[in-house]
């Protein structure tokens, strides 16, 4: 358990898998340099694996002051307990009042555990962050905490959670909410070797086989997404999307509805269970527009939906609404696009 | 070789339903006006651990924490197979965050002979996914997330296929170990009519001790501490009587439980309105279409 510490710096844990970093830690450092910005205090990352150095760097060129290191032929592949182990030693050490993690597949394997073994509080999968206030039940005023905003009951509510006595704070940010910053490769910071202790016993599992595949479309860094609902109707309609997508060069993409319909692979699904996108045009055809998928695409910079009902909740946050038939709107707009364009 | 299973379950409100209804005018959910259902991947985990049971043999038990009425989700673990239910309710767990809901369940699961713990991937109404982890950190066991399916135990081993997003990894790990599990998992089966029929009168006392109480308004409390007594010991020997735990039988210590034990709390509570600051009707005609196709270019938003 750690006391509050006003002092200490924000952190970022900065996940890698065989020396490629992920987008996320990369993701955080402009809102993390923000609020350590605010908080007058340094922004440090955490990096830990196996020859790992150079990602030090990359790190610092995106806005950490610091970079904390632990290379250890022990670290070399991720494992819940030998990567909590050493988070824990680290944060133990150096006393940090913010830790964030990307709400990854690893980051929401890891950070709970850690939050376990120190008792410090975390919140998962928040979509911003912010320093603020806070005026406790009896009246006590607790200045700059991490105010940890995430969507809870499936999307319908915005919860801001904070956590004033048991430090650090920490919570894990949703992939692809927070634009990454452009990287400055004349920053320069400090990189600080750490010592590990670690054994065998640190490793509880055996990695048997591991199979990773490349997504079949990048929604996070798509310009103009076109996506499809479950008024598509069918996996043949769905065509439509494709023809779209392809005369604006845009990303197909699709609700939860339509992916369990079976009319497209969930890689293209956008939403609260899928991916977080915020394109600068994002055309929505045949959704009706659930709060789980606003929740993933209602930051995009403009909304046209097509949709033949009226009442349909999308049209709430569409920009251009087109009540219509969508087979019938969507090869005009095919038609017209191509005229248009060449 | 047997293996003991305990299935951590919760009861949670149907989030897929929220209507306008739901909400109160403050912006938080009413929860009371939500149908309460079985958390949909803790139905995954019930089904790996049956499965369990099934080929290998051993006991399937599971463990909620909740208010009297989740008492509902453990008949219907009871209906799908598994063999005891255990019931930790008690006020002093309310306003429990994810630290002190896995602090309350690992006292419980530490007084269960168990060799494999099972937990759904993430509960709906909050979808944070921490507990279990949470709670393998405080058993001092190993975790395997995510998993989608169980490839083989071999008696101190276990091997699974767990989701890494894109991807997958195959690991193994000694026992005992908790896993959370998907809804890739498996096909949740269906409660079973025979066992229907054998536990839909299974009880918890604290059920048992409301309906003697409603049925006999003019009876002394003497009479009804026996009534209670008398029902519940009945139940017990039909197999029907449904666990219940409080803190004090889990020996828990008070500073990590409820209020006290959680570090987070809610700051402030909004409800969710996006609406798009200016908006246009197109009329799905050529000329409305080619309008707005024109002015998306002239603003540069498509080129």
């Amino acid at each position: 358990m750690i006391d509050v510490n006003r002092k200490g710096e924000v952190w970022v844990f900065g996940e890698q898998h065989g020396g490629r970093l992920e987008d996320t830690p990369i993701e955080l450092m402009s809102k993390a340099r923000r609020l350590a910005d605010k908080l007058n205090v340094k922004l440090a990352a955490a990096v830990l694996g196996n020859g790992v150095d150079e990602l030090a760097e990359r790190l610092i060129h995106y806005g950490a002051d610091k970079v904390y290191v632990a290379s250890n032929p022990f670290l070399e592949r991720y494992q819940t307990n030998s990567y909590a182990k050493v988070m824990c030693d680290l944060i133990g050490k150096h006393k940090p009042q913010i830790v964030l993690y990307g709400a990854t597949i690893t980051g929401r394997d890891l950070a709970p555990r850690i939050a376990s073994a120190i008792k410090a509080g975390l919140t998962a999968d928040c979509t911003d962050l912010e320093i603020g206030d806070h005026k406790g039940q009896k009246g006590q005023l607790h200045k700059n905490l991490l105010f940890q905003i995430r969507p809870a009951f499936g999307g319908n509510i915005i919860a801001t959670i904070i956590n004033y006595d048991r430090w650090p704070q920490m919570a894990t940010v949703r992939e692809g909410v927070m634009p990454p910053p452009e990287p400055n490769v004349n920053r320069r910071g400090e990189i600080i070797a750490e010592k590990v202790q670690l054994t065998q016993q640190d490793l509880p599992l055996e990695i048997l086989a591991e199979h990773k595949r490349a997504k079949k479309v990048n929604l996070k860094t798509a310009r103009v997404i076109v996506a499809g609902g479950a008024g598509v109707g069918s996996k043949e309609n769905f065509k439509l999307i494709w023809d779209l997508a392809n005369c604006l060069g845009a990303a197909p993409a699709a609700t939860r509805a339509a992916v369990d319909l079976g009319f497209i692979d969930s890689d293209h699904q956008v939403g609260q269970t899928g991916t977080t996108v915020r394109p600068v045009l994002y055309i929505a055809v045949g959704i009706s527009g659930a709060i789980q998928h606003q929740a993933g695409m209602s930051g995009s910079q403009k909304i046209v939906a097509i949709n033949n009902d009226p009442e349909a909740p999308i049209f709430q946050i569409a920009h251009y609404k087109i009540v219509g038939d969508l087979s019938e709107v969507v090869p005009k707009m095919i038609k017209v696009i191509k005229e248009k364009t060449i | 070789m047997a293996y003991n299973c305990v299935v951590l379950i919760k009861q949670v409100p149907d989030t897929k339903r929220i209507t306008g209804e739901a909400m109160n005018e403050d912006g938080t959910v009413n929860r009371a006006a939500l149908p309460a259902i079985f958390n949909p991947e803790d139905l995954n985990a019930l089904e790996l651990a049956v499965q369990i049971k099934d080929e290998f043999g051993g006991k399937v038990t599971v463990i909620t924490m909740g208010l009297p009425a989740a008492a509902a989700v453990l008949r219907d673990s009871l209906f799908r197979g598994a063999d005891d239910a255990i019931l930790i309710t008690d006020l002093r767990c309310a306003a429990s965050d994810t630290l002190a809901t896995s602090y309350i369940l690992s006292c419980a699961v530490k007084k269960v002979d168990c060799d494999i713990v099972l937990c759904g991937r993430q509960a709906i109404d909050g979808d944070t996914a921490q507990v279990g982890p949470q709670l393998a950190e405080k058993l001092g066991i190993p975790q395997i997330t995510y998993v989608e399916e169980l490839m083989e135990l071999d008696g101190k081993s276990i091997a699974a296929r767990r989701n890494i997003g894109a991807g997958w990894q195959q690991v193994k790990t000694c026992l005992p170990v908790l896993l959370t599990v998907t809804g890739e998992a498996n096909e949740p089966r269906v409660a079973a009519a025979k066992k229907m029929m054998k536990y839909k009168k299974a009880r918890t006392p604290i059920e048992v001790e409301q309906k003697i109480k409603a049925e006999n308004a003019e009876a002394n409390e003497t009479e009804i501490k026996e009534f209670i007594r008398h029902k519940c010991s009945e139940l017990e020997e039909k197999g029907l009587l449904i666990k219940q735990w409080d803190l004090n039988f889990l020996g828990a210590d008070l500073s990590w439980c409820g209020r006290s034990g959680s570090p987070t709390k809610v700051h402030r509570i909004q409800s969710v309105v996006l609406a798009a600051k200016e908006s246009k009707n197109i009329e799905p005609s050529g000329k409305g279409i080619s309008d707005m196709i024109h002015e998306l270019i002239e603003d540069k938003t498509i080129s």
